[in-house]
């Protein structure tokens, strides 16, 4: 099973600049929903790092897999700040993991790659599932992913499953009760909004399934 | 908007520029990162190195306070945002002398993910870097270790670094922050928003002639929102807060701290500390030194915050104890 859906390097990069684009067209919504919860500067920060990663992404053209995503995580770790800024910087770093010393992955690769750049948020940022953050959209789409697989359904399926997943969960933290970041502080009154973490995150999900050739 | 600034993404970079090209017989910023500003004496030979930070907005905190004596070095974060795990990294190189350092700053989330990523980067160099996080506001949550730093940290590094000064090791230097921390309360009043410079617009919503008692510094909720009332009621009620929090009780001693959140004049800030004596007066608690204007701000909100720390003899000295940074001098 998806012995042909082998990815290269040229969806990655593909993918990462659609998400920078992505990022820049939606500062001011992203900053909207932290201001309701946050501090106000999610879309800003992401921005910042994106707009770096854009800037030198030319300069990593001739890495592996592995080395491309270290540095697009490298870059936002040292620019972003804040959350964000370690919690999408592990994911980067660790999603190019099963890319060492590869040009292409395969789809099934392409899983195992997800699934280190989820763990990598959770453990970085300590949450689980229901704090309302990002693992509220990540996890369950790396769980949808894995079953969709399991069901044998078609690659492009399992995106989409994927994808919807993630749309949900973080649909769902609109009901929740924040228990990590800054939004903890305001226990009940945190209930009514999206997670601005589970939006971006998101987002960028669906790019993924956007720019994905099969 | 009513803030003079060029492209937003420039203004954290612009203000490190003037700030050390104004405080240049104080600080620099370190060579191979432009987010950590370092004092001219770092690093001092023996001496525990004393690293503060956080995100940009809050001026003169973190930087303001780099200089003899004091912190040698802050890591400077985007608007309301921790640093780069990076910079924290860069600071220890910057100041670490051979006795460790100490990463103090207001516990935020974001920024005990960044500085920990910072002090592991450090470990694998074999440099010891403790933490000690501060937790000052009172309202924040019940649990103190849930709690945000707000313009306590100003004691807390003060205290930290005095005694780095002295030259105690870095056990000590972390027992005296972790002291200073356990005798510090603090809580606020918001009057108006800060506007955020990216967005040019405010950070949040709070209407014209209202106030929300026990906000935190970025506009997090506080106790409850209402009509603006006058200065001795508004600091009444912070105080009723405060006070039985810690506790501080008749005969004890406090270092008291009105502070400004960026846009309060020292006008309204006296007033509101001519209250808090008098209060403190009348509970018996005696006043040993006291600072009144903006150490910890939130850049052009509206309002006020008042700080108390508990005092004995060893926290006196540390107080007490001389320094010389560009928005702190103490003879």
């Amino acid at each position: 099973m998806y012995t042909d859906c082998i990815l290269g390097k040229d969806y990655f990069y593909q993918v990462i600049e659609k998400i920078a684009g992505l990022i820049e067209e939606k500062r001011d919504y992203l900053t909207e929903l932290d201001a309701a919860i946050g501090d106000a500067d999610h879309g800003f920060n992401l921005s910042i790092g994106f707009r770096e990663v854009l800037k030198k992404m030319p300069e990593w053209k001739d890495k592996d897999i592995k080395g491309f995503f270290r540095s697009v995580g490298m870059t936002l770790l040292g620019k972003v700040g804040g959350a964000a800024g370690p919690l999408y910087g592990s994911f980067f770093m660790k999603f190019g993991e099963p890319g060492s010393g590869k040009d292409e992955v395969t789809f099934q690769e392409l899983f195992e790659m997800f699934k280190q750049g989820v763990e990598a948020v959770e453990q970085r940022g300590k949450a689980i599932l229901g704090e309302k953050t990002m693992v509220d959209a990540l996890r369950p789409a790396l769980n949808a992913f894995e079953k969709a697989m399991k069901e044998n359904l078609e690659a492009k399926q399992v995106m989409e499953a994927f994808v919807d997943a993630a749309r949900q969960g973080a649909e769902a933290t609109i009901d929740m009760i924040a228990k990590k970041g800054r939004a903890m502080r305001l226990g009940e009154r945190s209930r009514g909004h999206l997670d601005p973490g589970a939006a971006s995150s998101t987002m960028i999900l669906e790019v993924f399934l956007d720019c994905f050739p099969f | 908007m009513r803030r003079l600034l060029n492209d937003p993404y420039d203004v954290v970079e612009e203000m490190l520029e003037g700030f050390c090209r104004a405080h240049s017989e104080h600080v620099h910023l370190y060579e191979d990162d432009g987010r950590v500003v370092v004092s001219n004496l770092a690093p001092v030979k023996n001496k525990v190195g004393v690293i503060i930070g956080g995100g940009s907005g809050h001026e003169p905190l973190f930087l303001g306070y780099v200089g003899e004596n004091f912190a040698d070095a802050a890591v400077i974060g985007n608007i309301n945002t921790s640093p780069s795990p990076e910079s924290c990294y860069n600071a220890v190189k910057a100041v670490d002398a051979g006795r460790g350092c100490i990463y103090l700053y207001g516990n935020y989330a974001g920024d005990v993910m960044n500085f920990d990523m910072g002090a592991e980067m450090a470990a694998e160099d074999g440099i010891r870097v403790e933490t000690v996080t501060i937790t000052d506001d009172v309202y924040s949550s019940e649990n103190i270790a849930d709690r945000r730093g707000v313009a306590g940290d100003f004691f807390v590094f003060k205290a930290a670094a005095a005694k780095a000064a002295m030259g105690a090791d870095l056990d000590e230097v972390v027992a005296a922050a972790k002291k200073a921390n356990d005798n510090t309360r603090s809580m606020g009043v918001a009057l108006s928003s800060a506007t955020h410079p990216a967005t040019g617009r405010a950070m949040f919503e709070l209407a014209e002639g209202d106030m929300e008692i026990g906000m935190g510094i970025h506009g997090e909720p506080g106790v409850r929102r209402g009509k603006l009332q006058n200065a001795d009621k508004v600091v009444d009620e912070i105080m009723s807060y405060i006070l039985p929090d810690l506790p501080f009780e008749a005969g004890d001693e406090v270092a008291v701290l009105v502070n400004s959140l960026g846009a309060t004049p020292l006008m309204d800030l006296h007033i509101c500390y001519r209250r808090v004596a008098q209060i403190l007066d009348e509970k018996k608690i005696k006043i040993y030194s006291s600072l009144v204007g903006p150490y910890a701000t939130t850049m052009d909100m509206f309002g006020m915050s008042i700080t108390l720390m508990k005092l004995d003899s060893e926290l006196k000295e540390l107080l007490d104890y001389p320094c010389n940074a560009p928005y702190y001098v103490k003879k």
